[in-house]
């Protein structure tokens, strides 16, 4: 099973390696990584997409939540999150087959961001299996290149990551 | 104040005044603040790897931080054996190492190595200084980390120049206050004791989170309340008093035998401390059939990590066992105790004084047996037999590597408790000779303090407990276990002025070891025994109470 989890982090060295390290020794394999700043200069971001059995998953967010750079643990359900991931394809076209190729793109939304004499990149967003049905349509065209970024995940709704923060004390002495 | 002249200062703050270590390039300037002190005891180790047992075994004795001291590259590198075993067994640690300087990072530098990316894995936190001004927040930091919650070893990594610079010593902030069980928790504790109290054959696991955690008064009352059978792990040796008539012995993959048929018949076990490791619970599948699970632990993520439990309490084990001691008992175990006496009766040792290892360990605990001594092992065959034969009725008075397994822990960390305990408790050091093999150097330092610690190496000329594993899962194909080429462990000892005889019948053990008894300085007995078998052990692929015969 898949899933998406959030980890908010002090803005420290070697963070983001302690949090991947941590899956590698759990032997968790990582689907998709993204990491990036947030609305505070404190924190970064991390999002980690990996599949695994659930009652792992709580042992996953136990550990991290262990680290003491680690400000934030949230797991993102499907129905209460939105994911987003951006995908560049690289295909080959000509002035024949150009306006067949833009029609399609215009069907999946998928924005042309470079037009050459002999290829075309488009800019396209959105979940996993949008993607893949735009890739099988271009395929025949000849795809030269296809690049992913990680995916994100954002939960619906008033609710945040920062109101999943950890007591300072929780995994102090005081905790209890 | 020069950053070296702070890092002492804060050490004294937080009540350090004995540390142990070794010098190199990048560590120079601390030491020569070191030797302007007198205020903290510097020990000079024969190898790293020894210092960070020595500095392990004294936060084991003490229950305070231990802390060492190492130079970059191999000095730093030498350290990760003693950091991972004593994270393994949540001792705290603090391991200060000097790193070039901070404008030579990054460019393999002489003697830099990437301690921090190295040690993260094996460290409950580790840092990496950026500028000289976080050296002491980040190193008071590293105390209270190490020293709270679920304890470990924390390592600060500190570049040459950041020494002599000069660094704020700004005042020390204030502790939050203690948290108070919340609303859930109490209702949690509450079935829990009814957990306890529905149960009809219900038996305690002490673990070595009951003496980090200072539990074990608390863990007598609770036991004596409810009447419930307790037995303990390897590193719950001493968590509960071994001649108390609850106590059932040290149970697990060597435990004995009545201990693991109580805890392979109960319908309940109470986890105090124990983390469940697969040494102490064999096949897990086996084990956790038809049972149910208490399980209190100070780490969060210990809960349904090895075992799935049916209720989980994690936070300070003394609030916690207060907790569960709310209500009177109402189940009548007298049933279930008479099963247990009947265990007890069938497989009680019987000691014939004959001259093998069992009939030794049972002598040194008779000897011992509750005077001011205390015990540390290394790790192997005669680790096993010291921890079924020697009893134990104190907290702090055995010390093993359990989690890593470290085969030269014994000497160094022996060291480290010798120091801490001073003329108040002797260490009697037991070891294999594969052991001394490893760590012996550090007899050295043990002659040169003059500490009173007598060694016992059982010689065996093998590693007895690989021997014993090709005997059981390798078709007894030994290899790389039996010392053809002999040594003279007496002579090697007596080389470093040290008192040692050579035993090789009982009568020459008594004789000797009441000799040692007697000296003022460090001993060792070398008894050259034949080779055995650790008996029991238990069956990796079935019940704990099943057994493999050999």
């Amino acid at each position: 099973m898949k899933h998406a989890l959030s980890v908010l982090v002090n803005n420290q060295p070697g963070v983001l390696l302690r949090v991947v390290s941590m899956f590698s020794r759990r032997a968790f394999n990582i689907d998709s990584l993204s990491v990036g700043i947030t609305e505070s200069p404190k924190y970064s971001r991390i999002t980690i997409f990996f599949s695994g059995e659930v009652h792992i998953v709580d042992q996953m967010i136990k550990q991290l939540g262990k680290i003491p750079d680690v400000a934030a643990v949230q797991l993102h359900k499907p129905e209460d999150a939105v994911y987003r991931g951006m995908t560049l394809i690289k295909v080959k076209s000509s002035a024949n087959n150009r306006l067949d190729i833009l029609k399609i793109a215009e069907l999946f939304r998928a924005r042309v961001i470079d037009v050459q004499a002999t290829t075309l990149i488009f800019e396209i967003t959105g979940q996993d299996e949008k993607v893949l049905a735009f890739t099988r349509l271009l395929d025949p065209y000849g795809i030269l290149e296809i690049i992913r970024t990680g995916q994100i995940a954002l939960e619906r709704g008033e609710q945040t990551i920062t109101s999943n923060k950890k007591k300072n004390s929780f995994y102090g002495k005081n905790m209890l | 104040m020069e950053g070296s002249q702070a890092i002492i200062k804060c050490l004294k703050e937080n009540g350090i005044n004995t540390i142990f270590g070794y010098p190199g390039g990048m560590i120079l300037p601390l030491f020569d603040a070191l030797s302007k002190t007198n205020d903290i005891d510097f020990i000079l180790t024969t190898h790293e790897q020894s210092a960070a047992h020595a500095a392990d075994g004294y936060a084991r004795a003490s229950g305070k931080a231990g802390v060492c001291i190492a130079t970059s590259g191999p000095g730093a590198t030498n350290l990760v054996t003693g950091i991972a075993t004593a994270f393994m067994d949540s001792i705290p640690m603090v391991i200060i190492t000097g790193q070039v300087d901070s404008s030579l990072l990054g460019k393999d530098s002489f003697q830099e190595t990437d301690i921090f990316g190295i040690t993260m894995p094996i460290t409950k936190h580790n840092f990496k200084l950026q500028n000289a001004n976080e050296l002491i927040p980040l190193l008071r930091e590293s105390f209270s980390l190490a020293c709270s919650g679920r304890k470990g070893p924390v390592l600060i990594d500190i570049p040459k120049d950041f020494f002599y610079a000069d660094v704020a010593y700004p005042a020390k902030e204030a502790e939050p206050p203690a948290a108070k069980p919340d609303a859930d928790f109490l209702i949690c504790a509450a079935e829990a004791i009814n957990e306890i109290l529905n149960s009809r054959r219900p038996v305690i696991i002490a673990g070595g989170g009951v003496i980090i955690g200072e539990a074990h008064k608390e863990l007598l009352s609770f036991a004596e309340k409810y009447k419930i059978p307790v037995v303990s792990t390897l590193m719950g040796i001493g968590a509960f008093p071994s001649d108390h008539p609850l106590y059932m012995g040290f149970a697990g993959l060597h435990g004995r035998k009545s201990a693991n048929y109580a805890v392979a018949e109960a319908d309940l076990i109470i986890a105090v401390g124990s983390r469940f490791g697969d040494r102490q619970t064999g096949n897990i599948t086996h084990y956790v059939y038809e049972k149910h699970f208490i399980h209190i632990d100070i780490d969060p993520a210990e809960i349904d990590k090895n075992v799935h439990s049916n209720i989980g309490l994690s936070g300070d084990m003394k609030t916690i066992l207060n907790l569960l001691m709310q209500r009177e008992p109402i189940n009548n175990l007298n049933s279930w105790w008479q099963i247990l006496q009947k265990h007890r009766e069938k497989f009680a040792y019987e000691y014939t004084g004959k001259y093998d290892v069992p009939n030794i360990m049972h002598y040194i605990s008779r000897s011992i047996n509750k005077g001011d001594y205390v015990v540390a092992t290394d790790v192997g065959q005669h680790q096993m037999w010291a921890a079924q034969h020697i009893r134990r009725y104190q907290p702090r008075t055995w010390f093993t590597s359990g989690g890593l397994g470290t085969m030269g822990f014994g000497l160094p960390a022996a060291l480290g408790i010798q120091l801490y305990f001073g003329n108040e408790k002797r260490v009697i050091h037991i070891a294999g000779d594969g052991g001394i093999k490893m760590t012996g150097s550090e007899y050295y330092t043990i002659a040169a303090l003059h500490l009173p610690i007598i060694s016992i190496i059982i010689n065996n000329e093998s590693l007895g407990m690989i021997r014993q594993l090709q005997k059981v899962f390798y078709g007894a194909r030994y290899f790389s276990c039996n010392f053809e080429y002999k040594m003279n462990y007496t002579k090697y000892i007596e080389s470093f002025g040290i008192k040692a005889y050579t035993v090789h019948s009982m009568d020459e053990f008594v004789e000797s070891f009441s000799d040692a008894l007697k000296q003022k300085g460090p001993t060792a007995l070398v008894v050259n025994i034949g080779k055995a078998f650790v008996d029991p052990m238990a069956n990796t692929d079935a019940r704990l109470n099943t057994f493999i015969n050999f």
